[in-house]
Order: structure tokens, then sequence, then C-alpha cells
């Protein structure tokens, strides 16, 4: 390997922005995100609803619907333009190269079809196994993600199973071809606490093992610190903060990182009142110019008004955009 | 008699029929709540916390009777359900809040006749209960001036819920339920409502049960907690000696299966493996057995009862009752 491969990263995404017309308006759904990921790390985007994560996270696997949203920017997966896949290109990235998990399940599966016959046909179409080659690997995946007496599971049909081993056989489809970049858009989020933590563990151990860069979206502080080495922190279809976990749990320099971890009921005394953000988010419909927190923020002046503050570096890959750090 | 409990619930069990084949006869039962009881002081804050189909929300539903019980009593304020206290007067001294903020909004009406509505169907005239709504408005932090004509559709996931507050306090109740009320908010408004119903709370005297899958938001909120799992309160304790020194294995469970804020301290292992058992056909003896990493012959066969574990706690599990066969009875008992 040169050190030129070497230092390019896995993903690369400049200056991203999507736009959804509903024909009555425009939604700003993602207003200039850039992120680089490296081979075999893990990023956790963290942000509330309406931030742009999921947007952001579909647009790496195109999965927006291309008559509605309108994408600007640029998306390298190792090196190649993703925005300029033609559809058989495509169709080959998803699945092989990138592949991702959802919050729900049972909208990944097909329900007349057993979890085996799908995780088969998907390596088959990829690696153009045999069929018992496909199945045998198929029962290797459901074995990898533990889930009891595999080799039974294999002829399940998705609703015969509980709400996490269908989550377990999610990923065993996701990770069949052995992706090299996964993608989790809340994969957590439905299930029970005793569950939620079973699954988040399960993928960190499957990242190790198999080496893939992550991307996993999430709304909640404690999945992003369970499961990434580095975090980044989006309102309004921006990035405003990134680092290290431990940087931005720890020392958060930004505005509304600080006013998200505050508000944290988690640790407050009972009786005291809890740091909560006034306000709520904007409509993305009428973003306002300049800094998207402004309007929320306790420390903001009239020049926050002006333009969108650019990212400032604050050492070892600490970033943050506001005027004030 | 200050010492009466505002709510004191025994025995309340809801079993919902399943049927099938092709006569629709019953096949089996949904085990929802099976023998529940508690007691809320005047002035306190209960929380309830526990997993999907552990009958939190049917407990609830089943207080006001949204959902007739099986069997069980309800005694509010010294007075029993249909025996010196009609089902009307109990809705009105104990109202809801529920997750869904939207559908649990007429979307015909604006928030100030929709908070206006009971009030006048209990006979205030329409002027007074207009002005109440408007006041009720400015006590949730809406000002009526911009908000009193909006529809539902018209204001965000945060005023939403702070008009369903209103509207459950329109009829003055001493009871409010809060069944997953923030849980659909985004943290950043979450916080701000829970600053509310703290505000509220102070304010007016009232007595909350508070329903939450979240146990931060739990604790922060609560005087005591019962932890329910499968249709069956397992622990019930004051907040902060349950949250340090859970008695129950599936408290512990549950405590340890959060995740961790702490970069350098990640969780290192699952507390409990696999998922809830079905509340269809729950496992015999204590429900939790199938799960449990202490589990025993006796848990099998027999039903722990709860009992109490000395800081005015209760647990229901083998461990904690010296009678019961397990080899870890009395070890934790006695220490309390």
């Amino acid at each position: 390997m040169t050190p030129a491969s070497a230092a390019r990263p896995l993903v690369s995404v400049e200056d991203l922005t999507v736009r959804f017309d509903t024909g009555e308006r425009v939604v700003h759904a993602v207003n200039g995100v850039g992120l680089t990921l490296a081979e075999g790390e893990t990023l956790g985007i963290l942000g509330e609803s309406g931030s742009g994560k999921s947007v952001t996270l579909r647009c790496l696997m195109r999965l927006l619907p291309p008559r509605r949203a309108r994408i600007g920017g640029r998306i390298l997966f190792a090196g190649e333009d993703v925005l300029a896949m033609d559809e058989r290109r495509l169709a080959d990235h998803r699945g092989r190269s990138v592949a991702m998990i959802f919050q729900e399940p049972m909208l990944a599966f097909d329900p007349v079809f057993t979890i085996g016959e799908q995780i088969a046909e998907t390596v088959r179409r990829h690696e153009g196994l045999d069929r018992a080659a496909a199945r045998r690997r198929a029962l290797e995946m459901l074995e990898r993600v533990r889930i009891p007496g595999a080799a039974r599971r294999l002829d399940a049909y998705p609703h015969e199973m509980s709400g996490g081993m269908r989550q377990r056989a999610m990923i065993a489809l996701a990770l069949s071809c052995r992706p090299r970049l996964l993608l989790a858009d809340e994969p957590t989020t439905a299930l029970d606490a005793t569950v939620q933590i079973q699954i988040l563990l399960l993928l960190r151990e499957l990242q190790a093992e198999l080496g893939m860069a992550v991307i996993f979206v999430t709304h909640d502080i404690g999945v992003a610190v369970e499961t990434s080495d580095r975090i980044a922190v989006m309102y309004a279809g921006r990035i405003v903060e990134s680092g290290t976990a431990r940087d931005v749990v720890r020392t958060p320099r930004h505005p509304y990182t600080a006013g998200l971890l505050a508000s944290r009921a988690e640790g407050a005394p009972r009786g005291t009142r809890l740091g909560a953000i006034p306000g709520a988010p904007p409509d993305l419909a009428h973003i306002p110019t300049g800094c998207a927190f402004a309007p929320r923020c306790a420390v903001a002046g009239p020049e926050c008004g002006e333009a969108v503050p650019a990212a400032r570096d604050l050492g070892g890959g600490h970033q943050a955009s506001c005027l004030r750090v | 008699m200050s010492a009466t409990p505002l709510l004191r619930v025994s025995g309340l069990r809801k079993f919902f029929p399943v049927r099938g084949g092709l006569l629709g006869r019953k096949v089996a039962d949904v085990q929802a709540v099976d023998g529940v009881s508690f007691e809320v002081a005047r002035g306190e804050t209960l929380g309830i916390v526990g997993e999907s189909g552990c009958g939190k929300s049917t407990t609830a539903r089943l207080l006001i009777r949204l959902i007739e019980p099986d069997a069980g009593e309800i005694v509010f304020d010294g007075f029993g359900l249909g025996d010196g206290m009609t089902l009307a007067e109990l809705r009105r001294q104990a109202q809801m809040v529920f997750q869904d903020s939207y559908a649990s909004l007429n979307p015909r009406l604006t928030v100030a006749d929709t908070i206006a509505f009971g009030p006048r169907v209990h006979g205030m005239p329409a002027a007074q209960a207009m002005t109440l709504a408007r006041d009720l408005l400015r006590k949730v932090g809406l000002d009526p001036a911009l908000f009193a004509g909006r529809y539902p559709h018209e204001l965000s996931g945060g005023q939403r819920q702070r008009v369903n507050i209103a509207r459950a306090l329109a009829l003055s109740p001493r009871l409010l339920i809060l069944d997953e009320a923030v849980s659909a908010l985004d943290k950043s408004v979450e916080a701000q409502v829970l600053n509310l119903l703290c505000d509220l709370k102070a304010e007016l005297g009232l007595t909350y049960l508070f329903i939450s899958h979240d146990l931060n938001v739990v604790r922060f909120m609560s005087d005591r907690v019962m932890v329910m799992y499968l249709g069956k309160v397992v622990e019930i304790g004051d907040v902060e000696t349950l949250y340090a020194d859970p008695r129950h294995p599936y408290t512990a469970a549950l405590l340890s299966a959060m995740p961790s804020m702490d970069p350098d301290r990640r969780t290192a292992e699952a507390p409990l493996a696999g998922d809830p058992p079905n509340p269809i056909d729950p496992p015999s003896g204590c429900r939790f057995h199938t799960r449990c990493p202490f589990a025993e012959d006796p848990c099998r066969r027999a039903e722990p009862g709860l009992k109490p574990a000395g800081d005015r706690r209760l647990v229901a599990c083998h461990m904690n009752d010296p009678a019961s066969g397990h080899s870890r009875a009395g070890r934790q008992g006695e220490a309390a």
C-alpha cells in the first residue's frame, strides 16, 4: 500500500446539501455537511429529529427518492464518486460495499421468504456463490450474530422471531457480504433496554472482528458513547461539533452540544431544574441565516446571524462551528 | 387522617383473551397485569418502569377504567370506586397524559376549545371555561394570545404536550397519570416539559404516577419507583435506595443495561441474554427465572410474593425470602 492510499479516507463527504421540494415548500434537510471516515473507524452522528442525520446517512447509499430530493456536494467512497454512479454500479455498491441497518427490521425483510433464503439470495447476487454455499454463509452469519439455534432459525419467517432476534437477523443480512462500511440508522431505538445493550455490544464486537467502518446515527448520547470512536453533533442540517467521543462528551464546546448535555436528567439531583435549551429546533423550510442555533443560544450576539460560522479547529481533531469558541 | 394514601390499588388483574381457530374461541390469555398492588401518598411521585409488555401502561389505563379490570380494588382518597366514589368523580380527580401528543388531541378543535371542553361538559359556563383555558395555557408556558386559537397541527410536539398537560389540569385533578408523556419529545424539549411538570406539581400540590421506560428521567422525577416485569411488580422502593442497591435481579439488570455516558467506561457485558418472554404464556414460578442469573429450583416451581426487604422496600424474589429454599435466601434480606 502506498502512503497516499493509506491516508485516503474510506468515506469523504464535502459540502453535502439535500433539499426536498414538495411543490409547496422547500425543506432544507442537509445544509453543507462535510465529514471523513477512515477504514475501520466508527463515527456516531448525534442529533434530534429533523437534524438531518438520517438523510445524510441515506445519501451515502443514494436511498433518497431522486424525484423529490435534490442532492448537492460530493460523496467519495474509496475514491469513487457515489453521486455519479449509474443504476448498475449502485446495485453493486449497495449491499456489497456499503450495507445499512434500520430501526424497524420488519421493513428490511420480505415477510414471505425465510430469513435464510433472504441472506442466501443477497450472497448469491453479490458474490455469485452457489445455492449450498450461500446457505452455509447464511448459517455462519446467523451464528456470528449469536442467534441461538441458528440452524433452525434459518428456516424461520421474520414474523416468527422476537424483536431482538429480528434485529440480529437484519445485522446478519447486512453483514453477509462483508461490507467495508455499515450504516446504522437508530437500530436499537425501538428495542427494550435489556435488549438494546445486547445489540450495541454485538455491533461493537462485530466491528472489531470484521474491521468494517461504521456510521451510527442516534439521538441518544449514551448509545453514541457505547458505539463510537468519534461523534459528530448535527443541528438543522449541519455538523456543529465533532471530535473524539471523549472530547465531545467531556468538553463540549458548541453551545448546542453543551446544552444537550446539560439538559439530561441523568445524574441531575431531584428537586433541581434541568438546564433546558429554550425554544424548539427551526422549521427546515425557513432556516435562520447565520448560525441556525443562534435564536436558542444563551451566548449569541448579532454577529451570529450574519453568516454560518465555519468549523474552528480546537486541536486533536476536535472542531466546533461557533464564533464564541 | 393525613396518612391515608391518595391512591391504593390492590390485586389489580387484567387478562386479554387471545382468540383463534374457526370459531374464534379463546385459545390463550395475555396476562397483561396480574395481581398488582401499590399505594401512592399525597404529593408523591411514584415512577413505574419496565420493558414493553410489562403491564405499566395497562395498569395506568385500568386505574381510570379506560380498560375494565378482571379483578382488583381501587381506593381513591379513602373512598372505594363504586363504594363512595363514582367513576365520573374518579376520572375528574385522576387525569392522564399520553405519549402521542397528536393522537390525544381533537384536530378540529382549537387549543382553547380543547382545554375548555372538559369543564364545559361538567357544567361550567362557556365564557368562564374560556378564561380558565387561557389561564391554563399561561400556566404551561404558552402565550394565550398566540396559541389559544391554534389547531394541533400548527404546534410542535413539545407545545402539543403542554396543551395536553393544560387539558389534564382543567378539571383541577389531584392525580396526574403521565404515561410516557415525554418519551416522544426531543431531548432539548424533554427537559423543558420535565421542568414544567415539577413546577406544576409544587404549585398545585399534585400527585404523579410517572410511567416511563427511561430510567434517568424516572430517577429525576420520582420519590418512589415500582419495577414491573411481565405483568407483575418485582420491586418497589424509595428511588435513591432502589437505584443504589437494587434487590431484585431484574431491577439490577435494568439499571446496568443503561448505556454508559463515559467513553472510558463503556459497558463490557450485557446483563441479560435474550428478549423478554411473551406475556401470552409467561414462565412458571417466578416469571423472571428464564433470564435470571441466580435462578434455582424454587424459582421454577413457586411464584415469589412481594415481601418487605427493609428500607420501606418490597421485593418479589425468593432470594429475599428465607423460607423459599433458595440457596442465597436470607443473605440479601438480612443485610437490610
